[in-house]
């Protein structure tokens, strides 16, 4: 691998750690590095122990790692909990009041460095000046975050920055830690994952967002209502998650592409939404972004644990598309192709995002928004006879979709079994001529599958099958044990559903041992794979315990990992 | 001109002699009386004999699941902003299923108006308690009678301050007609609680009863009046008043969002520039 730093600021949720982490990583992007970010935290606001973490260097880099070069303890207790972690060389700054007797240690005055509620800028400094980044980067790292809104907080912060980069020039050297690489373009955008979806629906032509507040989706919502007045899109914080996908339906009908975005414990409340989008056939694309479950589980953590129950959410049967987007990229590429399958196939769409993947940010290049082909809702009338028949029965399942108000067309949608017309059947006749057209659209939806994609050779000796956010840890894992002469490859699903074997059996069959690594204790999409294709992977890793997964966490797996027995 | 007939007439799967007929003739005309025609109108409804009224009338309808119909609308309403949204079920699904809904509407203020079948039973599931049945309601459900008190919506709407809340009597249909064409023509979200007899089901609640307690509020009666809007919400028992019972001047929930001012959302272009420059302040 490249070499890499890892760096790991720890603190109290309030110290502020947050704000550090995002300037140097920010400042780090403008010098010409890449950067992995990615956060823990707990489910509280003010105290718990919250860690930014960054890894720097030439990249690219995919996933956290958990070995620390460079640890900044904003508290005693990050020095407690991370010690262990320190690589034999690693620096450790922390505050002269508690800073360890441990090898490396930088014991900083803060005190001397500015006013307690500035430490963060006084850790930014020094750790600037460590790093060698121009002095220049950070400042205006600094500039942009404050705004020209507050030129005293400026000038107060800008001191601070000075003075511990002063500070770090007289008392820390020789530690060895030189970054390598820093030719990278200036202008890429540093984005975490929910940022990339939230952009990425807008330039997928989003105008309508409901929401109810869920970690960890909360976020996606938020960075379209930034935007939302530039970008002509209405959003709403409903008063339940019920009511928020209801109303995305309802503008979604009247013409609005929409979206809903939540997490595991609102979704089974939307469920009945779900449902109801199918049997109108109004599009809507329902971002969950996963935590552990069952009930409210660990609120602030990772886990791929609700594929199942996405794929099978909404009471009877219906087609649906499930996207599960593994990179940053992919999230904004992804969600705009979700909304525009949605559009196309008149249905519910899914993007199966996690904390992991929310809160990792990385630096792409600049989207080409010229490229972006918003999504236009419904069709223009016409010559459309009338009255015109909302459902009117086809061979592909997709009737014409009209907009309700738009011309003298009346538009009629029905969530009880409907004849063309839109208006209540119960004759059996017409439920079943429905029922087999709305299935149909199966086919168009397979015609669009993503397939998955394989990273390295058909045929080696291990290959690793992984879907979602697992994607960056396992590249990492496999370019590992093909550092070490090993033949191994892998194999990622950003779409889980519906699910084409010709795309991936044959790869699945060429390979020695087939590994299944992801995020939940049962082995859910391997499960999958197995119903779907008949094939039994040989060897499973998992991960439940809210933490994801690292290239180290599926090393030191794979060595423990017993083959398993046929049927999982 | 808009004439009742191009509202059209079809069969029903309502009891003979059931309130939700007035109520549909009085919508009707209400809807001529306004000067809509069928699609400038979108109606919104839930689950119930009386979310099927929209069935039953010619215009654009979503009929969606039980308890519902409000957010529908509102998303429908925020989607179009041109567009006559009225939701319209029964008290069950308003203000049972959906009471969460209701609330939150009320407090939005989306131009929409809200037309309550409030015959204070379930119908279409033969005759359960329903949250504004009266307390001591005996089913088959409520064998005891219904523990619960008796949800009284308009004084709830009152209460909240609503901009525009009534009460109808699905049998007195010009009457109604014109409550529900003043809820229309009301700029913000307006509730219309219409009682309304079930012939099968409510043997309490009968035309008989109705016509022995309603009266309609005297001419004189000022609905901008907050605090006597209260007394006259509350008043329900021997004497219930029909007529506008508060209603006030609001700013519209829809006014906040600048690009609503252009008209449906549908068809407004997606601005390449704007998410340029966007994209730009992640860099």
């Amino acid at each position: 691998m490249p070499p890499d730093i890892h760096l790991l600021i720890g603190g109290e949720a309030g110290q502020g750690l947050v704000t550090i982490g995002q300037l140097l990583s920010k400042a780090l992007v403008r010098a010409g590095y890449e950067v992995f970010v990615s956060q823990s935290y707990h489910s509280r606001i003010r105290g718990g122990h919250n860690t930014f973490s960054i890894r720097l260097g030439a990249g690219p880099f995919f996933a956290p790692r958990e070995s620390i070069d460079i640890l900044v303890a904003l508290n005693a207790e990050t020095v407690d909990i991370h010690r262990g972690q320190l690589n034999g060389q690693a620096l450790l700054i922390a505050d002269a009041s508690f800073a360890p007797n441990l090898p490396g240690t930088i014991s900083v005055p803060f005190v001397e460095l500015g006013p307690e509620h500035l430490w963060n800028t006084a850790a930014l400094g020094l750790l600037g000046k460590i790093l060698e980044l121009p002095f220049d980067a950070l400042y205006q790292a600094v500039e942009a975050a404050l705004g020209k809104k507050h030129p005293e907080t400026l000038v107060e912060n800008k001191g601070v920055l000075e003075k511990s980069w002063e500070w770090a020039a007289a008392h820390v050297s020789g530690h060895g830690f030189i970054l390598t690489g820093g030719a990278l373009a200036a202008d890429r955008l540093l984005l975490n994952g929910n940022q990339a979806i939230a952009l990425g629906a807008l330039a997928g032509g989003l105008k309508f967002c409901a929401f109810y507040p869920m970690t960890p989706a909360t976020s996606i919502v938020l960075e379209l209502i930034v935007h939302a007045e530039t970008m002509g899109c209405v959003f709403e914080q409903a008063e339940d998650e019920i009511g928020a996908i209801n109303m995305a339906i309802g503008a979604s009908f009247a013409g609005a592409p929409s979206m809903v975005a939540t997490s595991g414990g609102g979704f089974a409340l939307m469920a009945e939404g779900v449902s109801l989008a199918a049997m109108t056939e109004t599009p809507v694309l329902i971002a969950v972004a996963q935590r552990p479950g069952p009930a409210t589980g660990m609120p602030t953590r990772t886990e791929q644990g609700d594929l199942e129950f996405v794929l099978h959410a909404g009471h009877g049967e219906f087609p649906r598309a499930i996207f599960a987007p593994g990179s940053i990229e992919s999230c904004f590429h992804l969600t705009q192709k979700a909304l525009a399958v949605a559009e196309r196939s008149q249905s519910p769409v899914f993007l199966l995002t996690d904390q992991f993947l929310a809160d990792s940010a990385r630096p792409v290049v600049l989207f080409d928004t010229a490229a972006s082909s918003p999504v236009v809702a419904g069709i223009e009338p016409g010559d459309m006879p009338i009255p015109y028949q909302r459902y009117r029965l086809t061979e592909n399942g997709l009737s014409p979709r009209l907009l309700p108000g738009l011309s003298t067309h009346l538009v009629v949608a029905d969530s009880d079994e409907h004849d063309e017309d839109g208006h209540i059947s119960e004759d059996h006749g017409v439920r079943i001529a429905m029922m087999e057209k709305r299935l149909r659209k199966i086919e168009l939806l397979k015609q669009e599958v993503v397939a998955p994609t394989l990273a390295g050779e058909k045929g080696t000796d291990i290959l690793f099958v992984n879907w979602g956010s697992s994607q960056g840890p396992v590249l990492e894992a496999a370019a590992s044990l093909r550092g070490q002469g090993k033949s191994v490859a892998s194999l990622h699903f950003s779409q889980v559903w519906p699910l084409v074997p010709p795309q991936f059996l044959d790869i699945l069959q060429a390979a020695g041992e087939v590994v299944c690594v992801e995020g939940n204790a049962t082995g859910q999409f391997a499960r999958l794979i197995q119903r779907e294709a008949g094939f039994v992977m040989n060897r499973r890793i998992a991960r439940y315990d809210g933490l994801p997964f690292t290239a180290r966490y599926i090393l030191d797996s794979l060595e423990t990992t017993v083959s398993l027995e046929a049927g999982i | 001109m808009i004439s009742v007939e191009d509202y059209g007439k079809y069969e029903t799967a309502w009891c003979p002699g059931c309130g939700n007929f007035g109520i549909l003739n009085s919508l009707k005309k209400a809807l001529v009386a306004c000067g809509l025609a069928p699609h400038q109108v979108l109606l919104v409804s839930g689950i119930g004999q009386a979310a099927k009224t929209p069935h039953y009338l010619k215009a654009n309808v979503f009929n969606g699941l039980h308890g519902r119909s409000l957010p529908v609308a509102i998303g429908a309403k925020l989607a179009n902003p041109e567009l006559t949204v009225i939701a319209e079920s029964g008290d069950g699904c308003m203000y049972g299923e959906g009471g969460n809904h209701f609330l939150a509407a009320l407090r939005r203020n989306v131009d929409l108006t809200i037309l309550a079948h409030d015959n204070r039973v379930y119908g279409l599931t033969k005759g359960q308690a329903s949250p504004t049945s009266e307390k001591g309601f005996v089913t088959k459900a409520q064998p005891h009678g219904a523990f619960a008190a008796t949800f009284n919506p308009v004084a709830v709407a009152v209460t909240m301050g609503a901009s525009f809340v009534a009460r109808g009597y699905a049998g007195l249909p010009e009457h109604l007609a014109g409550l529900i064409a003043q809820a229309i023509n009301h700029r913000g979200t307006a509730l219309v609680d219409i009682l309304q007899p079930c012939v099968s089901f409510n043997k309490v609640n009968t035309y008989t009863w109705y016509k022995e307690h309603c009266y309609t509020l005297a001419e004189d009666y000022d609905p901008r009046n907050h605090a006597q809007a209260i007394a006259t919400a509350l008043e329900f028992g021997e004497r219930i008043p029909l007529g506008v019972i508060y209603k006030k001047e609001e700013a519209l929930f829809e006014d906040q969002f600048p690009v609503l001012q252009n008209g449906p959302l549908a068809g407004q272009e997606v601005s390449r520039e704007g998410l340029r420059q966007i994209m730009q302040g992640y860099l």
